[in-house]
């Protein structure tokens, strides 16, 4: 390589003014050039706001109110309808709920419950994915076909009658939706991961590693991986809405989270009930942080979609 | 063909087999019998009625014996629960139900959803097009338990058109809310997907070949644009329809029709095992086959797949 430069002497000039010219027009990441164009969609970027908001009143929601979601009022219990509407004197902001408690309160637990399942279930489900998917892929051939038989297999057992037996079975508790969620969300993220492990797999750079010796798993972890990330990155925002729905399904149904803990599903379903009263705030607030909620998740994956994978569009 | 026919019946079975094996051992290491109450009873008198019942018998027994009454003889035993009962009556009471709305929602979905789409594609950025858009990106946040309240909100406690509940005998102005809440979210799937499609379809080189032979665009659309157009609808389909069975649950418990749903969702809460797995093994087995038509509709539409 030196030598190579040396005889190249007389043109250095030459080399160091491109140089020069080159460190002026910054470089641009793919990462740089995909937040670009995410920071340009507007709607994407209202959603992140929003969706900020969100995770604030869940985290520090509790802070704005000297109601707990656990004591019960005796003086509205029973006069809900007249009593118990949304207030800024009495710092019931959102009103109180069928069995007298702040609702409020009651919205905060419910929207961190909806967010935990939310964020955690697609985690799992992500991590999962990705390495079941990225073995399956890079390793090919025999192995290959028995991990995707049996994902085939697994995607074609329609998964909440699974997932309501294990809550029955299992008793209803949010560790159990946990599990009964994540037994199956990884399963369409797995065959995401290993289409495109596939297409990485041929590429020279995993060659190049392959033949330099490089252990099947660690170029798996160094080099198929961090390839897969904008795919995995987009798919895993739109898990979260995904999952936040499977759980209100259940909670709706009264077989998911249990009293005192609550989720938007459970709080929509209690609010359903008691409308023929003419409580509507009971409907309404658990309604709409559900809606924005979804609706900013959808807003930002398809952001982040159009921002990663600018060819897609 | 046909060879495709067979491995893909070949799935399903096992697929259908495992559904059953998880839901029957899972039953079965249930923590409590179906019959321990407040009250315990004599240990004579639990003999018996788990002999009556057969389980008293190994696991695999009765899992041969229960396959065996259900093919031999459409029998999915007794109701642990209601001791009249069978879980045939049950399965005969809310069957047709869940059955009448739910074929209608879903029919409804494919027409409406598949014509707003194919429209706003032939009519890209007209007001019709953005009016479909709009529409099909509220509709993904609405679904099944967020239309339905609304829906009893809007028609029955305020404007007081239409009955918040009930089945009637199936009388048109019970079937209405519970259809427009079941069929919404997946009419405007449905919707987006066949307009993506449809897009993608119409700048393709076969249709510019056939705009260029002069063809009318009323050929151009349903002779040539409509079959590639349908195939990754058809694949939704398959979604659409595990989506709309597990959604009977909610329809059934909202607006208290009375279909499968209902039962399902009451058994869960007894743990009436009996119905559970018999209502486990007719939705499961409904929709497990269901998949399976739409895999060979799709190879039949598009040669390609049976490679």
């Amino acid at each position: 390589m030196s030598n190579g430069l040396t005889t190249l002497n007389p043109q250095q000039p030459r080399t160091a003014a491109m140089a020069e010219r080159m460190a002026e027009v910054k470089g641009r990441s793919l990462w740089a050039d995909a937040r670009a164009r995410f920071v340009r969609n507007k709607a994407a970027m209202i959603s992140l706001v929003v969706l900020v908001a969100v995770f604030l009143f869940a985290f520090f929601g509790h802070l704005l109110t000297q109601y707990d979601n656990e004591t019960i009022d005796w003086n509205v219990l029973g006069k809900v309808k007249e009593l118990g509407k949304p207030s800024f004197e009495n710092g019931h902001f959102f009103g109180y709920d069928d069995s007298g408690r702040d609702l409020f309160a009651r919205v905060v637990q419910g929207t961190q419950v909806s967010l935990m399942v939310g964020v955690i279930g697609a985690g799992i489900a992500v991590i999962v994915g990705t390495i079941y998917g990225a073995v399956a892929g890079y390793l090919g051939g025999r192995i290959d076909s028995v991990m995707m038989r049996f994902v085939d297999i697994a995607m074609s057992v329609p998964y909440m009658f699974v997932l309501i037996l294990l809550l029955v079975v299992f008793g209803r508790s949010i560790e159990m939706i946990f599990v009964g969620i994540g037994l199956t969300a990884w399963l369409d993220m797995s065959r995401i991961v290993r289409g495109q492990t596939l297409s990485i797999k041929n590429k020279e750079f995993i060659e190049a590693a392959v033949a330099t010796g490089v252990p099947s798993f660690t170029i798996i972890r160094r080099h198929v991986v961090p390839n897969l990330l904008g795919v995995v990155v987009v798919y895993a925002t739109l898990l979260v809405p995904q999952m936040i729905l499977t759980e209100s399904f259940i909670s709706f149904l009264g077989l998911g989270v249990q009293e005192p803990l609550t989720s938007w599903g459970a709080l929509i379903s209690e609010g359903t009930s008691t409308m023929n009263y003419g409580t509507l705030w009971q409907l309404f607030f658990p309604l709409a942080f559900f809606v924005v909620s979804i609706f900013a998740f959808f807003f930002i994956g398809d952001g982040l979609r159009d921002a990663l994978d600018p060819k897609d569009r | 063909m046909l060879s495709f026919i067979v491995r893909r019946v070949a799935v399903a079975i096992p697929t259908l087999l495992v559904l059953l094996i998880i839901s029957f051992w899972l039953m079965q290491t249930a923590p409590g019998g179906p019959f321990n109450s407040e009250r315990p009873l004599p240990a004579q008198v639990l003999a018996n009625i788990e002999a009556k019942y057969g389980l008293d018998q190994p696991m695999w027994k009765q899992l041969v014996d229960y396959l065996k009454g259900i093919i031999t003889q459409f029998d999915f035993g007794p109701s642990y629960k209601y001791k009249d009962r069978t879980v045939n009556d049950i399965i005969a009471q809310g069957f047709p139900v869940t059955l009448k709305y739910g074929v209608i929602s879903f029919v409804l979905a494919i027409v409406v959803g598949g014509a707003l789409g194919i429209a706003a594609a032939i009519r890209q950025n007209s007001w019709l097009d953005y009016f479909a858009v709009g529409i099909t990106i509220g509709a993904q946040v609405l679904p099944n338990f967020v239309m339905a309240p609304i829906l009893i909100l809007v028609f029955t406690l305020w404007l007081g058109w239409l009955p918040g509940g009930g089945w009637n005998g199936g009388q048109w102005d019970h079937v209405i809310m519970p259809v427009i809440a079941l069929s919404t979210s997946y009419m405007a799937s449905i919707a987006r997907l066949t307009r993506s499609s449809m897009l993608e379809v119409l700048r393709s080189n076969f249709i510019r070949t056939a705009r260029a032979k002069g063809l009318p665009d009323r050929v151009i659309i349903w002779r040539h644009a409509l079959k590639p157009t349908i195939l990754p609808v058809v694949s939704y389909l398959g979604p659409a329809f595990v989506g709309m069975v597990t959604g009977s649950f909610i329809i059934d418990s909202i607006f208290s029709t009375g279909g499968v749903g209902y039962f399902y969702v009451n058994a869960a809460f007894n743990r009436d095992y009996a119905v559970m797995m018999g209502l486990t093994f007719l939705l499961g087995s409904m929709t497990i086959l269901f998949n399976m038509v739409v895999d060979i509709l799709y190879a039949w539409i598009d040669p390609k797949i049976r490679l």
